[in-house]
């Protein structure tokens, strides 16, 4: 039962919709990026690039880079400094993960507006993670002289792509099982737009 | 192997796309305005690819001018290339041209000279002998593809600032550029022409370069991805105005270093 009016604050609702907007134009445009060169035996088809050709999607990953970068900057810090990470992903303790994992696979865990089940905090922290290390790989994938220490700790530039594709994958999946879980209980996409306010009940 | 990369296979699909754009662009801006920018609608924009003059292009055209000047600012004169040794280059090095390998300029060396015009005191064309007698450097360095693949390869010739302070160039302009054998052409910022590993290279390995890395001359910056090292180089130039390039004036980003 959530205590306050209002669930995800402005600043939470603008950068989660920046963030869509800007990981949406990284995975695509990267996915033309590495089709030019892929490392792997397949490549991602063409209706789900941006960009048109390489050129193109360098363009569009270069420019909304700096969107992805600003805007994850401003969460962090607005998380941190706000106090809403503290309220909102702690705390995490393994036990309670195991808990709620063990219901969620059983389909008894129930949804409670406002409030993050521990699995739910486990995979935000994962996805601050990966966007950490998606970014500081791409980094190096894009300075690799200028930032040669960066591309010497992800093993080297050839090995840093495959880091790089290893963090896309893991918020790719993020992004799959969020818009799954939003699917299931729609209402939470309503509250990410007006912020959910004077939700009294909290659904069984 | 450097000029090129990236056949840009996928163009034919967008000229049907032309069609369909003022309509695509009008319900790509609802949908921003809705602030629910879907990935299908994402996949719209997908027809923005720099190759024509809509507003999303524009915004990409001035955000790839922006990162040029970030880049510069990156940019350090006196941080050099990794370097690797001989064992590690990558054999058989690949070709990379916007053309394939059999269409490759076929230079004869004997009458081949290089141009020099621009910002320069001496104007007078370099032949190949007369390359070979200014002090040569060497290195084994890492050539990094726009599309993603590198290889290792080791190149030798004459560096760059020691041939631009021969032609008596005017260093504090903001340009060199290159003209290339087979319609190729780049540019290069002054500090980066001016970087200890830039060079004139003559040689690949051991041996003059072969023709399918760009005899008799090619431009090998290791600060730079590959597009950005043309090869059958003809003419260099010293300039205030930016040359561009072959890819650049497609849509590479121009700077574009490493």
């Amino acid at each position: 039962m959530p205590k306050k009016n209002l669930h995800h604050p402005l600043a939470i609702r603008l950068a989660h919709w920046l963030n869509a907007f800007a990981i949406g134009c990284m995975l695509m445009s990267g996915w033309a990026i590495y089709n030019a060169s892929p490392i792997f035996g397949f490549k991602f088809p063409p209706w789900a690039t941006l960009g048109g050709w390489l050129g193109g999607a360098i363009a569009w990953h270069f420019a909304a880079m700096w969107l992805l970068v600003l805007n994850g900057l401003f969460y962090l810090l607005y998380g941190i400094f706000s106090g809403h990470f503290r309220r909102q992903l702690l705390p995490l303790r393994a036990r309670d993960v195991l808990n709620d994992a063990s219901q969620a696979l059983r389909f008894r865990l129930p949804h409670q507006a406002g409030v993050y089940n521990a699995v739910q905090k486990l995979l935000y922290w994962g996805v601050i993670a990966l966007g950490v290390l998606v970014v500081l790989s791409g980094l190096s994938l894009w300075k690799p002289v200028q930032l040669e220490l960066l591309s010497d700790l992800f093993g080297g530039f050839d090995f840093a792509r495959k880091v790089h594709f290893a963090a896309m994958a893991g918020i790719a999946a993020f992004v799959a099982i969020h818009l799954l879980l939003v699917a299931i209980v729609p209402k939470t996409l309503l509250a990410m737009i007006t912020g959910g306010t004077d939700n009294k009940q909290s659904t069984p | 192997m450097s000029d090129a990369d990236a056949k840009p296979t996928r163009k034919p699909e967008q000229i049907r796309l032309t069609d369909h754009r003022k309509g695509l662009v009008k319900l790509e801006r609802r949908l921003l305005l809705r602030s629910t920018l879907s990935l299908g609608a994402l996949s719209m924009l997908a027809g923005c690819d720099l190759q024509d003059n809509d507003q999303v292009d524009k915004a990409l055209w001035t955000m790839s001018r922006w990162n040029d000047r970030v880049q510069a600012l990156l940019f350090r004169s006196d941080k050099l290339a990794p370097t690797y040794t001989a064992s590690q280059i990558t054999k058989p090095f690949p070709f990379n041209a916007f053309y394939d390998e059999f269409d490759a300029p076929d230079i004869d060396g004997a009458a081949w000279k290089l141009e020099v015009s621009g910002l320069v005191r001496d104007k007078q064309p370099w032949t190949l002998a007369r390359l070979r007698n200014l002090p040569q450097a060497g290195q084994i360095t890492r050539h990094i593809c726009i599309e993603g693949w590198s290889a290792i390869g080791q190149w030798s010739g004459v560096p760059l600032k020691s041939f631009l302070q021969a032609i008596g160039a005017d260093i504090s302009a903001k340009y060199v550029g290159f003209k290339c054998a087979d319609r190729y052409y780049s540019s290069l910022d002054m500090p980066t022409a001016l970087h200890p590993q830039t060079i004139l290279a003559l040689d690949f390995g051991q041996e003059p370069l072969p023709t399918s890395y760009g005899y008799p001359l090619k431009v090998r910056v290791p600060t730079k991805l590959g597009f950005k090292n043309p090869k059958h180089v003809v003419a260099v130039f010293v300039t205030n105005e930016n040359p561009g390039g072959y890819w650049e004036d497609q849509g590479y980003n121009w700077f574009s270093g490493i």
